[in-house]
């Protein structure tokens, strides 16, 4: 079970499961306690899925948020997948849900999640952080707080730099 | 120019012990490559073929004095005492130690300087005029818009990770473009529309490398406040939908021609509705912010010094020669803008000495308010100097090696560094830039041929910029041995276009004569007034290649 890290630098374990994409004939298997699913089976199987508070979604990092769209607010967590971290498609995924969808739950970095990436990912809306098991979650806090402001707004800040000199 | 508030200050040195501890952790094997690697490149650290490759971001090209001093003295604790000037206005150390790498960024941000995102798929330097500011035809100065791009794309949290680097450029002069803005990821004009608003032509997917291209307008009027939410429903779009498969589609300009510019104009301008009054858009007081910092040097009130200039010209040819290629007009009365040339020939194009940067900073703050200009074409350029002081400024130039009266002629050479330095290079491409000036070392022939840009790349990745060359030279490799392809026509300026390429390669050793070749056909061939490139349009490739191949 991997650590996961919250946005304030605290560290949790919980049991959230990510469920695999069924490979091409085979069905959607839940296992016993919450998880998160992939996001076009969700949508595809809404009228079953709807209202559960155990079952979340997450997107791959070349899905549309789009088309979940403002629904994201039926879901208690959605999980983005960073198959690669160098992969940034996920940083403009959470800031859509965030700031176009107005997503108010729990917004989860999955895949290939490493340290120095934490707090790009807090300023693009990412609340929790489930750390590669082989990272030291202790040093999230720190790597969370590397630099003490911003040039930009982003979703953690509605105040670019030059908004806050200016006042 | 801009100097840095406490907000730029706390970022410097959060940035720098960031990367001291990053560097930490991969020395004791926290990190591995593959993760360092996005970091380093982050903070200009490559590691090459000979030694790490350390290069230092010059934003928008603007240096002061004591950037300049910090800067030898760098090279001469850290390095070999000298330091290469790079076509992007940035300046690179060959062969610095990994390990000193965060003491080095330490000392550069005690005189506002860094490295960051000077390499790695993120946004990179923003380029400009080097004449920014002391011209008189720009529409405004685009310093102050570079700063804000420059702030805006700083550790964006978003872009951080693109599919490939990301290119910005500005060019604010109606006449030329010195910024060779059509071959960026984005190219911004500055222009004024009917109404007389300040605002940018948006154009996006140039590049050189290795699918080289013009880039397409997508928008004909950006007004000034919007830049920002522009460009970022463009970076967007990008990260988005840009190739991640296949490292060499991944420009921006494959996704513009895949999508067409229309198609990727509709994309943008769908983005940007939702973004376009986000408090990403800009304000008059922070536009007025920044342009407090470009506003113009303690300039005394003079007329121009043209009776003495003709008199000392008239009386002294090689300043006559020197005044005309290397000194440009200066919007102000008296005062005219230098050029100091890098390249001498025996020097790499570019490299100067831990003292020449003394030199240059010492020339600076004697003749130009404590500033220089790095230039895309490789050489540094002193924007203010007075007139009647040009004659004593030409005399220190010349033992110092940067009055080489050869600006834009055959052997102002853009050349990068090539196999002898790079670990992505085909071919070296130093030596062939040297032959070349060698066998063009007659001046007047020189001046006779006028202007000629021959630009040099040792791989196809075109840091040398050989596609926008009238005469482009590409090193390639045929089985382990070094050739040299040559394309011509190509442009850089308002008129930007890719060069076609000759025909099949050469020998290093030929390159002088067939360079020669080329250049006897334009002299048999062109009219009075006719420039290299002129005569090419006219006539075409043929005459060039029967006599080459001959």
């Amino acid at each position: 079970m991997p650590n996961v890290i919250s946005a304030d630098g605290t560290i949790r374990q919980d049991n959230w499961t990510v469920v695999a994409r069924p490979e091409d004939g085979e069905s959607l298997a839940l296992p016993n306690g919450p998880c998160l699913i992939p996001v076009d089976l969700w949508l595809a199987g809404h009228e079953h899925f709807a209202g559960r508070d155990d079952i979340g979604v997450w997107f791959d990092s070349h899905q549309e948020p789009e088309h979940l769209g403002e629904r994201a607010n039926e879901l208690p967590v959605v999980a983005v997948n960073f198959p690669k971290f160098s992969d940034g498609r996920g940083y403009s995924i959470a800031r859509l849900l965030r700031e176009r969808y107005a997503y108010r739950n729990e917004l989860r970095a999955i895949g290939d999640v490493l340290l120095d990436q934490l707090q790009f990912m807090k300023r693009c809306g990412f609340d929790a952080y489930a750390l590669r098991p082989d990272k030291d979650a202790a040093k999230g806090q720190d790597c969370l707080n590397f630099f003490s402001q911003s040039y930009q707004a982003a979703t953690d800040t509605d105040l670019p730099l030059f908004r806050r000199r200016a006042s | 120019m801009y100097v840095y508030d406490e907000h730029d200050r706390q970022l410097a040195r959060e940035r720098v012990a960031q990367f001291r501890d990053q560097t930490r952790r991969a020395l004791n094997g926290e990190l591995e490559e593959d993760e360092f690697l996005p970091l380093r490149l982050q903070n200009g650290l490559y590691v090459q073929r000979l030694a790490p490759m350390l290069r230092i971001c010059v934003p928008y090209g603007m240096l002061r004095s004591e950037q300049l001093r910090r800067l030898a003295r760098i090279t001469r604790d850290y390095d070999k005492g000298y330091a290469h000037f790079t076509t992007r206005t940035n300046i690179q150390l060959n062969w610095p130690r990994l390990e000193d790498v965060p003491d080095i960024l330490a000392e550069l941000a005690d005189v506002e300087m860094h490295a960051n995102q000077t390499s790695g798929n993120c946004i990179r330097n923003t380029t400009t005029d080097p004449f920014s500011g002391v011209q008189d035809d720009e529409v405004a100065d685009p310093r102050p818009y570079c700063e804000i791009i420059r702030q805006w794309s700083t550790f964006h949290p978003e872009f951080a990770f693109l599919p490939r680097k990301f290119k910005v450029a500005v060019n604010a002069s109606e006449k030329t473009d010195r910024a060779a803005i059509q071959v960026h990821d984005i190219g911004l004009q500055m222009v004024r529309n009917d109404a007389g608003d300040l605002g940018f032509r948006v154009h996006v997917g140039g590049g050189l490398g290795r699918t080289p291209m013009v880039g397409p307008v997508i928008r004909e009027f950006l007004p000034e406040l919007d830049l920002l939410t522009y460009l970022e429903a463009i970076l967007r779009v990008y990260n988005r939908y840009g190739r991640r498969d296949n490292k060499f589609k991944a420009r921006i300009k494959i996704l513009v021609k895949a999508l067409t510019p229309e198609g990727f104009a509709e994309k943008v301008e769908a983005e940007w509705a939702h973004i376009k009054d986000s408090p990403t858009r800009l304000t008059p007081e922070a536009v007025a912010h920044f342009q407090q910092y470009f506003t113009e040097p303690s300039y005394q009130s003079l007329e121009n010094a043209s009776d003495q200039l003709a008199e000392q010209r008239f009386t002294n040819r090689e300043f006559d020669q020197w005044v005309t290629h290397n000194v440009d007009q200066h919007k102000k009365p008296g005062y005219a803008i230098v050029t100091l040339s890098l390249k001498k020939t025996g020097v790499p194009p570019g490299d100067v000495s831990d003292r020449q940067l003394e030199q240059i900073a010492d020339l600076a703050d004697e003749y130009s308010f404590g500033e220089a200009r790095a230039t895309h074409e490789q050489n540094v350029v002193l924007a203010d100097v007075r007139q009647d002081r040009l004659f004593e400024l030409w005399e220190k130039l010349r033992p110092l090696g940067f009055a080489t009266a050869n600006l834009n002629t055959l052997t102002d050479v853009i050349c990068c560094p090539g196999g002898d330095y790079c670990a992505l290079a085909n071919a070296k491409s130093i030596p062939v830039a040297e032959a070349i000036q060698r066998r063009f070392d007659d001046l007047d022939y020189l001046y006779d041929l006028g202007k000629i840009d021959l630009n040099i790349s040792g791989c196809m990745n075109a840091c040398g910029h050989h596609h926008v060359g009238n005469i482009g030279v590409l090193g390639v490799d045929k089985k382990g041995e070094e050739f040299y392809q040559i394309s011509l026509g190509g442009d850089s300026h308002h008129n930007a276009r890719i060069g076609k390429i000759l025909g099949p390669s050469f020998a290093r050793e030929d390159m002088p004569d067939v360079i020669a070749r080329l250049i006897d056909v334009y002299v048999e061939k062109r009219t009075e007034e006719e420039t290299f490139l002129d005569t090419y349009q006219r006539i075409g490739m043929n005459p060039f290649k029967e006599r080459v191949y001959a």
